[in-house]
């Protein structure tokens, strides 16, 4: 399959010129396929963590089976869930994609949440107590202000991981960017500007991404840094 | 689905799925050995700098840095991007990009957790040090690496699992990545190939966890016999980790 690619050069602008179309359909598509698990992910998390906030037994259980889900490798995870879903159809083949990518946010949401929540100081829920606030209105007006910085933490690493893991679904038939990566291998003659293209791109969207999300926590926690918590 | 699950039942039992050459045995030999080679390059490099920079406390800016770069970095597209400029440099070998992706992969876990044990130690503690009249080395290897141990072992293991996952993505370079090969074989024949797909990911899933559990196990084996001693809201309070 690899055969030595010196007739080829590096970088060929001109490929580029030409796919324009094709590349920033590839990139909309990663973004729908990371966009999709960061929102479902959010969405099962924020359930998760409420549950394990209420019943803190259940916490231990849960951060270990994620542990679990985390661990497992991401080539693994897509390969189990394949067979089960099925990847005859683009239909299937992208809910097998996203039921192993919200898989991974698990860990990394649930975690944030609920210790962003638990580090609200007691002085600051008591003083909400003695002014008459209740328990939902507690939760909603004080403890989770005061979790967003990280909770956005959380969500920030999770997107991050998340981008580099669409990458791997190209081998699914999907794969956002990371079809630029594997068509530019499989070519008969490696073609390198395919795979920087992919790369390159999806480190880019990457650090957009964080960024964004930075500057967006940032706009809603306007307290958070003048450190009153 | 119980015709689907016969069916990895009998791949399992195919005559030298074991033993053979493409067999499940020498396949997992490949797939720890490159996690092994890659993690035991990616220790030498970062390791005695992550300890010396962490002591002098100098550097916390590319600590912060490192681990973002790393994670942001696709994996897949580092080992695929690997490949294409050894073979540039006319290096056709399968084996060394696979390492060298793996390396630079390793890397910032163990970095950052390294740096991060060190640099954070209470200042009490190393004042402490100070006081009884150690020297800086001393210093360093007497009490701010073995404090430091628990957090710099879990760098390493994290490193580890990390790349025992990584590993089977370089099955789409050449006949290695160990483990990897069967479900990438798979899934290049479609359909047809969902049952080679999920044994690989079966014996993938396995080895990952079995090894993360032996890991963690092993940490607490290693670590010295003071720390060990130490119980976790300790070691927390003596490495302040934020």
């Amino acid at each position: 399959m690899m055969i030595l690619g010196q007739t080829t050069t590096l970088f060929d602008w001109s490929w580029v010129s030409r796919n324009l179309d094709n590349i920033w359909d590839r990139t909309v598509e990663h973004l729908t396929l990371t966009g999709v698990a960061i929102g479902f992910g959010l969405l099962f998390s924020v359930a998760l963590a409420s549950a394990a906030l209420k019943w803190p037994r259940i916490y231990e259980p849960l951060a270990s089976f994620s542990g679990v889900l985390y661990t497992i490798p991401s080539l693994a995870v897509f390969a189990l869930v394949a067979p089960l879903v099925g990847i005859g159809t683009p239909t299937e083949r992208f809910i097998t994609a996203e039921v192993a990518l919200i898989s991974y946010t698990f860990l990394i949401l649930i975690r944030n949440i609920v210790t962003g929540i638990r580090g609200v100081a007691v002085e600051t829920t008591e003083a909400a107590f003695g002014m008459g606030y209740r328990r939902s209105q507690v939760r909603r007006s004080i403890e989770v202000p005061l979790a967003l910085p990280v909770i956005m933490a959380g969500i920030r690493i999770a997107t991050v991981t998340v981008i580099g893991l669409v990458t791997v679904t190209s081998l699914l038939g999907l794969g956002g960017l990371g079809f630029f990566i594997l068509d530019g291998l499989r070519r008969s003659i490696i073609f390198p500007t395919e795979i920087i293209v992919g790369v390159v791109l999806s480190v880019a969207l990457a650090a957009i991404l964080d960024l964004a999300l930075l500057w967006l926590g940032r706009a809603v926690t306007p307290w958070a840094e003048k450190g009153i918590s | 689905m119980i015709e689907f699950g016969s069916e990895v039942v009998a791949w399992f039992g195919e005559e030298g799925r074991w033993l053979g050459d493409d067999g499940i045995v020498p396949r997992t030999v490949e797939h720890l050995w490159l996690a092994f080679l890659a993690i035991a390059i990616a220790l030498v490099l970062a390791l005695p700098l992550a300890v010396w920079l962490g002591h002098r406390r100098i550097g916390a800016f590319y600590a912060n840095a490192i681990v973002n770069i790393g994670r942001a970095i696709p994996s897949f597209g580092l080992i695929v991007l690997a490949a294409v400029f050894f073979a540039r440099g006319g290096i056709s070998l399968r084996f060394w990009p696979a390492v060298v992706a793996l390396m630079a992969l390793a890397i910032p876990p163990i970095f950052t957790n390294a740096y991060t044990a060190i640099s954070n130690i209470a200042p009490e503690t190393v004042e402490a040090g100070r006081g009884m009249g150690l020297t800086e080395n001393e210093l360093l290897w007497d009490v701010e690496v073995p404090v430091g141990a628990p957090l710099i072992l879990a760098g390493v293991r994290i490193s580890f699992i990390q790349v025992l996952a990584t590993v089977p993505l370089a099955a789409v370079l050449s006949s290695g990545g160990g483990l990897g090969q069967y479900v990438v074989r798979g899934f290049a024949r479609g359909p047809g190939g969902t049952v080679e797909v999920f044994a690989g990911a079966l014996l993938i899933a396995v080895l990952t966890l079995v090894a993360d559990r032996l890991f963690t196990l092993g940490e607490r084996w290693l670590l010295p016999e003071g720390v060990k001693r130490l119980s976790d809201t300790e070691v927390r309070a003596a490495v302040s980790v934020s």
